[in-house]
């Protein structure tokens, strides 16, 4: 039995981000492991809307009482919605992060880059690794 | 870096699915499933046992026992009576920290000094190195256990595994040979939360059956388990130094506030006497202060501050507070600089976040 919440339908990147591509969009956030890791969090920068992110580099920063984590860019594109109830509830990220714990979306500059990131077999095996060192 | 050392109660914090970490060389739990927040919300309002085996002990003994210690603490302990503790930091020469310690007084030729973990064998070459006439100190850190059993449930947790009448224990005062649970015991009525608790040290080979019986009585007071991630922001609400943080080789007691620890007229000329004198009457330029952010952020450890265009200081100690449910702070400040205004700006990466300067303590118990 998996101990973290790995859904379908999403691409995982290596850091524990996760996309769901709609078009050429794609809505970003945090995996479940990785708001375990964590713990609780209490705050969230947000990027500005028109932000240019690139894939791999930090884009927003989820802060629980103990850690500061960066969010990274899962593709290059530019932001053109963040969740601003994040600000006031950041710990959303926590109980619902695949859904109301959203972070931003951007539209993708290079589709084909989703296709790199890691489907819902690849990160659960990639979680048990990581949890294993 | 030798291998991380594991306490008595280490399966005790895996089976409990505590989050191991390496803290000064001890694999001890930094959180439980529960969470820090949950935890700090336990030990305000109910009960929680922390495993703080890694902190130091060291026996002082002797006829000049008494007069060592005046020697080395800042502190007074010269009216310290059987029984009882007294809170001091020990200075070197020029008025740095070497540490800040607990000083149990057993008789007038016994004493326990508990120091914290990391500065352990620092602490311990210091002392040998000051120690004069009929002293005989002794190590005692790899011989002992200790936990800790903080929150309002404590007395109720505690009484029913001894024979020692808690509810005469008052707060800073101990007794250094009690049964509990049927093992030899010192029993402490102190803590690093700000609420009513106990510490309770045993040798090593007694620690599982002290853990396993104050768990058992707990589960009828709601106790629960507490890692050292609420520990740290506990001691920061109750606004409790941190060496390394609030105090260290370049900080003061008098720059961190502890000014009724600093005995700067007792009759020994103890270590850092003149500096801290001759500091208190220069003033300082780095003072201690609380800050509340205005905005929401999370201060944290090296985070400059700024008044205006000026940088006054940094961040020494921040977290999100459960208690309050705000982000707080303390940091040391100019206080030229500080005194003149009511609110100054963190700098959090790339962006300055208002905070209020407030007085300290940022969270007291109600008694």
């Amino acid at each position: 039995m998996m101990k973290y919440n790995i859904i379908d339908g999403v691409k995982y990147t290596r850091k524990h981000e996760w996309a769901r591509q709609e078009g050429n969009t794609a809505v970003v956030g945090l995996s479940d492991y990785a708001q375990d890791k964590l713990g609780e969090i209490v705050f969230v920068e947000l990027p500005d809307v028109g932000t240019e992110v690139e894939a791999g580099k930090g884009s927003a920063v989820i802060e629980s009482v103990k850690a500061v984590a960066d969010l990274y860019a899962p593709a290059d594109g530019s932001v053109v919605e963040v969740n601003e109830e994040l600000l006031d509830q950041p710990e959303v990220i926590n109980s619902d992060p695949y859904g109301e714990g959203w972070v931003y979306k951007i539209e993708l500059k290079d589709e084909s880059q989703m296709d790199q990131l890691m489907d819902k077999p690849a990160y659960e095996k990639f979680v048990v690794e990581e949890d294993e060192e | 870096m030798s291998e991380a050392k594991k306490t008595p109660f280490y399966e005790k914090h895996v089976a409990l699915k505590g989050k191991i970490v390496d803290y000064s060389g001890w694999l001890l739990p930094v959180q439980y499933p529960k969470g820090l927040v949950e935890e700090v919300h336990d030990t305000r309002r109910r009960a929680t046992i922390f495993d703080v085996s890694h902190m130091g002990e060291v026996s002082v003994e002797g006829k000049d026992a008494e007069a060592f210690l005046q020697k080395i603490l800042v502190n007074d302990i010269s009216r310290l009576k059987d029984n009882a503790i007294i809170y001091s930091p020990v200075c070197y020469p020029d008025g740095g920290v070497v540490d800040d310690i607990l000083v149990y007084r057993i008789s007038g030729e016994n004493f326990f000094l508990v120091v914290n973990a990391a500065n352990t064998d620092k602490d311990y070459a210091w002392f040998q190195e000051n120690v004069f006439g009929d002293v005989r100190l002794q190590n005692l850190s790899p011989e002992y256990a200790q936990i800790a059993l903080q929150g309002p449930n404590s007395e109720a947790i505690l009484q029913p595994l001894t024979d020692a009448p808690l509810k005469e224990m008052k707060n800073y005062h101990f007794l250094p040979e009690v049964k509990v649970a049927g093992v030899d015991c010192l029993v402490s009525r102190t803590g690093y939360t700000g609420e009513d608790g106990f510490e309770v040290y045993c040798k090593n080979d007694g620690a599982e059956v002290l853990w396993d019986a104050v768990w058992d009585t707990g589960q009828k007071h709601e106790l629960n388990p507490a890692g050292l991630g609420s520990r740290d922001v506990l001691r920061l609400e109750a606004s409790m130094p941190l060496y390394g943080h609030e105090l260290s080789k370049e900080l003061t007691p008098l720059q961190a506030r502890l000014d009724r620890f600093v005995a700067l007229d007792k009759e020994v000329d103890f270590n850092g006497r003149s500096a801290l004198k001759k500091q208190k009457e220069k003033g300082m330029n780095r003072m201690l202060y609380g800050l509340e952010m205005l905005e929401r952020g999370v201060p944290r450890e090296g985070y400059p501050v700024k008044s205006g265009d000026f940088e006054i200081g940094w961040v020494s100690s921040g977290s999100y507070s459960p208690t309050l449910d705000k982000f707080i702070a303390m940091a040391f400040l100019d206080p030229k600089a500080a005194d003149q205004v009511e609110e100054v700006e963190l700098m959090i990466r790339t962006r300055s976040y208002r905070a209020r300067i407030i007085k300290l303590p940022f969270y007291r118990r109600k008694k």
